[in-house]
């Protein structure tokens, strides 16, 4: 890649002001560091990336307002975690965490429950429990 | 405490770390270097370990791997610690801190703060330094940052003990003891001649089997698994390549730039022509993810367009196989 190639093309980097290293090679063919705004192929991947990610969101908070699911479940996707993961941030086993996706389970819970969750979440207690806006 | 950090920005994060580490304490080590000389490159193909609805894919080797290397290459010590209360683990990070040492830590990306939001992944082996410690928190040298930044002590103790794969578990090292001498010649022949295995090792996961693995498996996956999701399966492996950390081409661009610098050191003309060789090498990949990206932009299906993809990187194999058999001997 020469350095006039290196792409410049404005991705989510821009947002926060950074810039990723490229290496390419001089007029003199020696090899530089040269920052980058972006490539606008790299944007399109990521793009497909997050789009999976949305349409998982919809489609878990369909399924939250049509109680079939628990709130949980939703704010797991929110946050882009899935079930392994969700446990060990909450320290509550897998098959638990599975449960406490029943809606009729989840209602049951305790408030000391509750709020490990709520805690992974950033979020309190009432909020993981009101319906989801 | 403030300790006089210099901070330079890389497009790797272990790399990064290492080098702005041994620059503080005055050996001038480029990114291209420490990623050579600790056998960055790399091809592997996980099929049965699922990252983000995908299958493994990767262009670099396991996180801390290229740090070893390099520190048993040229005989640096290098001190870690893993702790399992985050107290200790804060403890520690502030005690070395005030004998003015900057350490470097293993850190989850989904919690930080600085981060743009399309990049927070639950990723876990990112590297970034901390220098120093105010009031308000932690000051941060992040390599693939242009700017230093600052996380909370309640911020930094997340990303320090992120869960899932490859858990931190608040994980930091420092530079203990570095040799009098420097063999860097040594050095860099270590890392290239492990290169050279790494890629031509004869398992179908590693190197350039593993590159026709997946060329044959980008022929099948529109009718095994579908459009969709072999479309995603594609964009993580562009992500993989191209994402923050590769410097372009995954990798390949870096290695170019650390055959170039080690064949003025090693007196080698043979390698500043391999340098050659492999930024035209690394410009096919950009190619390849190009192309790649072209299916979500025009939309375009039909089994011919995963044809030409299965080609091109089985092309890309061909071309890897024949440059390292040679570069092996130039060495």
């Amino acid at each position: 890649m020469n350095k006039d190639d290196v792409p410049q093309d404005d991705s989510s980097l821009a947002k926060k002001n950074v810039h990723e290293l490229c290496y390419a090679v001089d007029e003199h063919g020696r090899y530089t560091a040269v920052p980058s705004r972006g490539w606008e192929a790299k944007t399109l991947a990521l793009n497909e990336s997050l789009k999976l990610i949305d349409e998982r969101v919809a489609a878990t908070k369909q399924a939250v307002a049509a109680g079939e699911l628990s709130p949980i479940a939703y704010y797991m996707e929110i946050h882009r975690m899935d079930v392994p993961l969700l446990a060990s941030y909450a320290g509550i086993h897998r098959w638990f965490v599975k449960r406490h996706f029943r809606p009729k389970r989840f209602a049951k819970l305790k408030d000391k429950t509750l709020q490990k969750y709520a805690d992974v979440f950033g979020i309190t207690v009432a909020q993981l429990k009101s319906p989801i806006d | 405490m403030d300790i006089a950090f210099e901070h330079r920005q890389s497009a790797h994060c272990e790399n990064g770390v290492i080098s702005n580490l041994l620059n503080h304490q005055g050996v001038s080590l480029s990114e291209p270097m420490v990623f050579g000389i600790g056998s960055g490159l790399f091809f592997v193909y996980l099929p049965f370990l699922k990252v983000n609805f995908a299958p493994g894919f990767s262009y670099r080797p396991m996180p801390g791997n290229i740090f070893r290397k390099l520190a048993r290459r040229l005989g640096i010590k290098v001190k870690h610690q893993r702790f399992s209360s985050p107290g200790k683990a804060q403890a520690a990070l502030d005690e070395k801190l005030a004998q003015g040492i900057p350490v470097g830590l293993q850190v989850g990306v989904y919690h930080l703060t600085y981060f743009p939001d399309e990049y927070r992944f639950h990723f876990n082996a990112h590297n970034l330094v901390v220098y120093g410690k105010d009031a308000t928190g932690y000051l941060i040298s992040d390599p693939v940052m242009d700017y230093t930044t600052r996380l909370t002590e309640p911020e930094l103790e997340r990303v320090r003990f992120a869960k899932g794969a490859l858990p931190p578990k608040g994980h930091l090292y420092y530079l203990e003891r570095l040799p009098d001498r420097l063999d860097l010649a040594q050095a860099i022949r270590k890392g290239i001649r492990q290169t050279c295995n790494d890629m031509l090792a004869p398992v179908p996961i590693l190197g350039v089997r593993a590159m026709r693995w997946v060329a044959r498996k980008i022929r099948k996956w529109p009718q095994t698994i579908g459009v969709k999701k072999t479309n995603h399966y594609l964009g993580q492996l562009v992500r993989m390549q191209e994402e923050i950390g590769t410097g372009g081409g995954g990798f390949r661009f870096i290695y170019a730039a650390f055959l170039q610098e080690a064949s003025a050191l090693l007196n080698n003309d043979a390698l500043a022509r391999r340098s050659e060789e492999m930024t035209a090498i690394g410009d096919a990949w950009r190619d390849f993810a190009l192309d790649i990206s072209r299916i979500y932009k025009n939309r375009k299906s039909g089994s011919d367009v995963y044809e030409k993809l299965s080609d091109q990187l089985l092309a890309l194999a061909d071309r890897e196989e024949r440059f390292f058999k040679a570069l092996k001997k130039d060495i």
